[in-house]
């Protein structure tokens, strides 16, 4: 696998697997209003994973399109951040989640949009857009939730607390990413966390949320090691084209 | 037991420049910021340069229509000209 | 006087002006469009599951953004009808309440199961497609807010059957699996889509009226035929067939003839006897009971802030 094959498909991973989630809440939002906005936001992790993906399959240079890649690769093969394939939960748990990776998001697209590859700049700049309407959107909950009753600020702190460990996967610095860097087509993701925990510290004072003790990171996700939930996940997804390899849709 | 409903918001957006804002219709929000975005993701579809405006329903007056053809009666003490007068009765609905 | 008012009234509709929220209305043609509406709306919301449940599995990652924009659309429906109910002095929450009790109605067919891809293809197509038919002529319906709200339903409406329509011809000119699919969700989906007109008009016992007061325009067979004039030829186009040996084009009339439709299935399915009535009301009410806290945070929320801002600028006074 190419360092920017690679590459590609993780941001395409990380899209296509939280807009796979939050397709889950079309219709069974908090509130009609909310049940929009989840679904617009879910929208756009489709529409990015598209291009990321797309442009991942040009890279690789096997005739892989964007849903040969989304539907015919095992989880193995899957390159998202562990963060991303964690459970809905209740409303609490997957608005921080979204924070969590829309943290991550803003300044990672901020970056790709200066990138010496044209054509990842003109998608990223896309992203960005949409990308700081997601952070404004989570961040806002985080603080409703964090600073409404006592009932949502002891869950979201739980749900806080339960996602934090799997936020690693994010910034881990390896070939791949480091080749993006030398090169100028992308960002050494490893750079992006102090933008991050900026984005988290303001966000939880805000919110009057804690941040808890740290505890040991669980990685994974950039290799293919995930966790139970992302084979029930892909199962489901992919169902169609793999009982039918041969239909087009 | 649920407290009330959050408040309704009406919106009004001005989708170009050198138009003047219209009423476009209303949401539920708890409080402006989410009006704002709600009325971003529902009324325009996020489009660009549209600027929305957000107002409390209840903070709204509006003048009794005795000035159009359907002319009845002026007076303002008339409590049907009040919507929230009708209390609406469990009648069986047909489809 | 009150009779004088009422001629009025009929007069001034019948002249295809628009009533507003403020606007004196006989007390019957209230209680008609809150009913109308509300269950216009909660059509849209409850409609949303059928469809929604293909969002996970759609076959391809265009079929699954267009779902999830056409489904999250029915929401905005919804919303958008709501709104114009509300005009009319109810409050939303009370609307709600009303559906997740069981005592609201909504649009039968979303008590059907949508059990293969192939149905959100029949879904859009034909449930959307007689939806467009009932709701085009609402555009110009005599209340205002609701004519207001059907304008942007209709406009966003058109491009729900046309994906339905796609997915079909998608199907049926794909693998045998795959037409095997497109057809048995025609079949499933044909005589529950022409039941949507509602029943026959010697039997419809609020048309009259409702006419008379511009809120309706066609009557249900006008409509109902409208429809199957229309959609037969675009099964025959795909190579589909619609499930009615009786069906015939007549010659003499311009129409097709169709067989006899299965009213007792309709009754009771508005009776809450259909395949999926129990499941709709349960989600929609697991959403709504799950999502309590949510709303009471926000709401909280909000008025600490307000508490806060307000003793903030007394400091600074
Ligand atoms: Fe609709
Ligand atoms: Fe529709």
């Amino acid at each position: 696998m190419s360092p920017r094959f690679e590459y590609l498909l993780r941001l395409g991973d990380d899209a296509l697997i939280l807009g796979q989630q939050l397709g889950f809440w079309t219709g069974h939002g908090p509130v009609l209003e909310e049940d929009i906005a989840l679904t617009n936001i879910g929208l756009d992790q489709i529409g990015q994973s598209r291009a990321w993906l797309s442009m991942a399959g040009k890279e690789e240079g096997q005739g892989r399109d964007e849903d040969r890649l989304a539907f015919h690769r095992d989880q193995h093969e899957f390159r998202n951040a562990l963060l991303t394939e964690r459970p809905n939960g209740h409303f609490g748990d997957t608005i921080a989640r979204q924070f969590l990776f829309d943290a991550y998001a803003v300044p990672l697209h901020d970056a790709l949009s200066r990138s010496r590859d044209p054509e990842i700049a003109a998608i990223a700049k896309k992203c960005a857009k949409e990308s700081a309407y997601h952070l404004k959107h989570s961040r806002g909950w985080m603080v409703r939730l964090g600073d409404g009753t006592e009932e949502s600020h002891g869950k979201i702190q739980q749900s806080l607390n339960g996602l934090l460990p799997y936020v690693g996967d994010l910034f881990v610095s390896d070939a791949s990413s480091q080749t993006a860097q030398e090169e100028g087509w992308g960002v050494d993701l490893a750079t992006l966390r102090p933008q991050w925990e900026s984005n988290l510290e303001s966000a939880l004072t805000e919110s009057g949320l804690e941040r808890p003790k740290a505890t040991p990171e669980q990685l994974g996700g950039r290799l293919g090691r995930h966790t139970e939930q992302l084979s029930f996940l892909l199962a489901e997804m992919q169902v169609l084209p793999r009982t039918h390899p041969e239909a087009k849709w | 037991m649920e407290k009330k409903q959050w408040p309704l918001w009406e919106i009004f957006i001005r989708s170009r420049q050198g138009l003047s804002h219209r009423h476009v219709g209303s949401l539920h929000a708890a409080d402006a910021e989410m009006a704002l975005e709600n009325a971003r993701d529902v009324y325009t579809r996020r489009q660009e340069g549209a600027s929305i405006w957000v107002i409390p329903a209840d903070r709204i007056t509006a003048s009794s229509p005795d000035e159009k053809d359907l002319l009845f009666d002026p007076a303002d003490d008339k409590v049907y000209r009040h919507p929230t007068f009708y209390d609406l009765p469990d009648e069986v609905k047909h489809m | 006087m009150e009779m004088d008012l009422l001629q009025r009234f009929e007069a001034y509709v019948a002249s295809e002006k628009k009533i507003e929220p403020k606007d004196w209305m006989p007390d019957a043609y209230r209680k008609t469009l809150v009913r109308q509406i509300s269950q216009h709306a909660h059509s849209e919301i409850v409609g949303m599951l059928p469809e929604g449940n293909w969002i996970s599995r759609a076959p391809s990652l265009k079929r699954k953004a267009i779902l999830m924009a056409k489904v999250q659309d029915e929401a905005g429906h919804g919303l958008y009808l709501y709104s114009a109910c509300e005009t009319l002095g109810v409050e939303r929450d009370d609307l709600f309440r009303d559906l997740h009790i069981g005592k609201a109605k909504y649009s039968s067919i979303f008590n059907y199961p949508t059990l293969n891809w192939a149905d959100i293809g029949a879904v859009g197509w034909l449930v959307d497609g007689a939806a467009i038919m009932n709701q085009v002529p609402l555009c110009k319906c005599s209340y205002g807010p609701y004519a207001r709200a059907m304008v942007r339903v209709c406009k966003e409406e058109s491009f729900h059957q046309r994906q339905g329509f796609q997915i079909m011809m998608t199907l049926a000119q794909g693998t045998e699996a795959q037409k095997a699919m497109a057809q048995d969700a025609l079949n499933r989906w044909w005589w529950p889509s022409i039941m949507m007109f509602g029943p026959p008009d010697d039997n419809s016992p609020n048309s009259a009226q409702s006419m008379a007061w511009n809120i309706k325009r066609f009557s249900n067979d006008e409509l109902r035929q409208k429809f199957i004039d229309l959609t037969v030829p675009q099964a025959e186009l795909i190579g589909l067939t619609i499930p009615d040996a009786d069906l015939q084009w007549n010659e003499d009339t311009g129409h097709y003839e169709h067989g006899p439709i299965d009213w007792e299935e309709f009754n009771n399915v508005i009776a809450g006897h259909g395949p999926c009535n129990k499941e709709r009301l349960a989600a929609r009410n697991k959403a709504w009971d799950d999502g309590a806290w949510v709303r009471e945070a926000a709401a909280a929320h909000a008025e600490k802030r307000a508490q806060r801002k307000a003793s903030e600028e007394s400091a600074a006074a």
